[in-house]
């Protein structure tokens, strides 16, 4: 249950994404940029009014997207973290029935989650219980607590292992194969995460302060427009240039890192994985070729334009595929199952 | 099960449940009243702007720029922690097939778990007026868990893994 969530819940925020990135993001930035240009034109022509009227527009457009944003990434956690506790399920001593209701928690909340984010952008603060809390944020906040719940007693039923207490069933360990698969996606999901790592710890520390300090001298120089001046759309231009570099970077470096931990999570299922060798290899192959093109053509956007974001947005495509591939390969995996089942009665 | 594994699994799990607890904490405490602030002194720097308040903008805009430094921080030690958390339990899973002795592999686990901690812990201290101290933190932090993670990449590739 939770290998199939777990990977369901992870190609569903990945199909998100993809949707989000082509339909919503660049228009998003676009009309950003337009609230914020109306608002520097308000300044300029001595208009506070106008200025509240652009800046509430901008504040509806910054939550429009940066939910969706929370939403694939919340889904994409969720069942990166469902993978996890199907492979801790061995080392977890509690009865077979609470490790069920634990993981159908587990999912309720790991599908609740993204969805409270969501409706929070549609939701607003309709009816909402608290002055600055609506309901959507009700529901994700108490999905999110329903998350550490599970995951609290399932640490303490790995405490209880660790201390040698065993509950009946044990279920068995993984098994341990040196397929080239799982070898491939071990390493080459290790040393996506690496990159990820050597790429963040270099924007860190070259362009993080650097962006902060940008970011205040455009704002500045737009409050300092005269009326009727024309720089006004080179500053707004300037801190939508801003945005996306930084938006780009941090992209770059979230998803290669993600993608390298889906690698090294999806190299544990592959015996579970019930299709031909050939099949499997091509699986790995498109994954991890789509978790290099993804942040590298992210990257690229910037100078190559909407053909990089284009190339991107295929890549992300890959990784999808290639999950889809595998996630019927655990369904054909309990489908043999139940039928060896029927066949033994 | 090695030590080494344990204490990836173990403090792996213990660091993701502090990362969601103070996730929740601040989502519920924190956050919306942060977001409101940062809105509301941008626009508040564009309404004094417009009416020619040019010290009240200034005002707003620095108190936009100390909320958003901090909203940034937080949220950034929100996710590295679990994120973080993840990668340990996940490699805690496979660690044995680390092809370097149990000794070596319980100090490469150790270090990433220490860089682990310490790197976002790093990060929130510069919320704190610490800065200086917490970029210290963060950049060993950081610095601790590349390093571990760049054993345990050898470590996968190396032949005689078990």
């Amino acid at each position: 249950m939770l290998i199939f969530g777990g990977m369901a819940l992870v190609a569903a925020g990945m199909l998100f994404g993809d949707i989000f990135a082509v339909f919503v993001l660049h228009q998003n930035g676009g009309q950003t940029g337009q609230a914020l240009l109306a608002a520097a034109r308000a300044v300029a022509a001595q208009d506070p009014s106008a200025v509240n009227i652009a800046f509430a527009h901008l504040g509806n457009l910054l939550e429009d997207r940066g939910t969706k944003v929370d939403a694939h990434v919340h889904m994409i956690d969720a069942g990166y973290l469902a993978l996890l506790l199907a492979l801790m399920q061995p080392y977890v001593a509690l009865a077979a029935p609470s490790k069920k209701l634990l993981a159908k928690l587990f999912l309720t909340g790991g599908l609740l989650l993204p969805l409270g984010i969501f409706l929070i952008h549609y939701v607003g603060l309709d009816y909402a219980p608290l002055p600055v809390v609506g309901w959507a944020s009700v529901l994700a906040d108490s999905a999110g607590a329903l998350l550490i719940v599970v995951l609290l007693v399932e640490g303490w039923g790995f405490w209880n292992y660790v201390r040698g207490r065993r509950a009946r069933p044990v279920e068995p360990e993984l098994p341990k194969d040196r397929t080239w698969e799982r070898r491939t996606l071990l390493s080459g999901g290790t040393v996506l995460i690496l990159m990820g790592f050597v790429f963040g710890a270099w924007y860190a520390g070259a362009n993080l302060h650097e962006h902060e300090n940008r970011e205040i001298v455009i704002l500045n120089d737009l409050l300092d427009q005269p009326a009727g001046a024309g720089g006004l759309a080179d500053s707004v231009n300037a801190y939508g240039g801003l945005q996306a570099e930084k938006a780009v970077q941090i992209a770059a470096h979230s998803h290669i890192i993600e993608f390298g931990l889906l690698a090294i999570l999806l190299s544990f299922v592959q015996p579970y994985v019930f299709l031909t060798e050939r099949w499997k290899r091509i699986w790995v192959k498109v994954l991890l070729a789509g978790s290099v093109i993804l942040p590298v053509f992210v990257l690229l956007e910037l100078k190559l334009g909407l053909l990089a974001g284009g190339i991107a947005d295929v890549g992300g495509l890959m990784v999808l595929v290639a999950l889809v591939g595998m996630l019927v390969g655990v369904v054909r995996h309990t489908g043999s199952l139940d039928a060896a089942a029927r066949g033994a009665r | 099960m090695s030590r080494s594994r344990k204490i990836l699994i173990f403090g792996g799990t213990v660091l993701a449940v502090l990362g969601m607890l103070y996730g929740l904490h601040y989502a519920v405490f924190v956050e919306h009243q942060t977001l409101d602030r940062m809105s509301g002194s941008l626009a508040g720097a564009f309404a004094h702007a417009a009416e020619r308040g040019g010290d009240d903008s200034k005002d707003a805009l620095t108190a936009y720029r100390e909320t958003k430094y901090d909203y940034v921080r937080q949220v950034d030690l929100h996710s590295h922690w679990i994120g973080l958390a993840m990668l340990l339990i996940v490699l805690g899973v496979v660690f044995d097939e680390v092809a370097f002795a149990e000794r070596a592999r319980f100090a490469v686990a150790l270090a990433m778990l220490a860089g682990s901690i310490v790197f976002p812990l790093g990060v929130i201290l510069q919320t704190v007026h610490m800065a200086p101290l917490g970029s210290v933190l963060a950049i060993a932090g950081s610095a601790l868990v590349i390093a571990a993670l760049g054993a345990t990449a050898v470590g996968f590739m190396r032949e005689g893994a078990s």
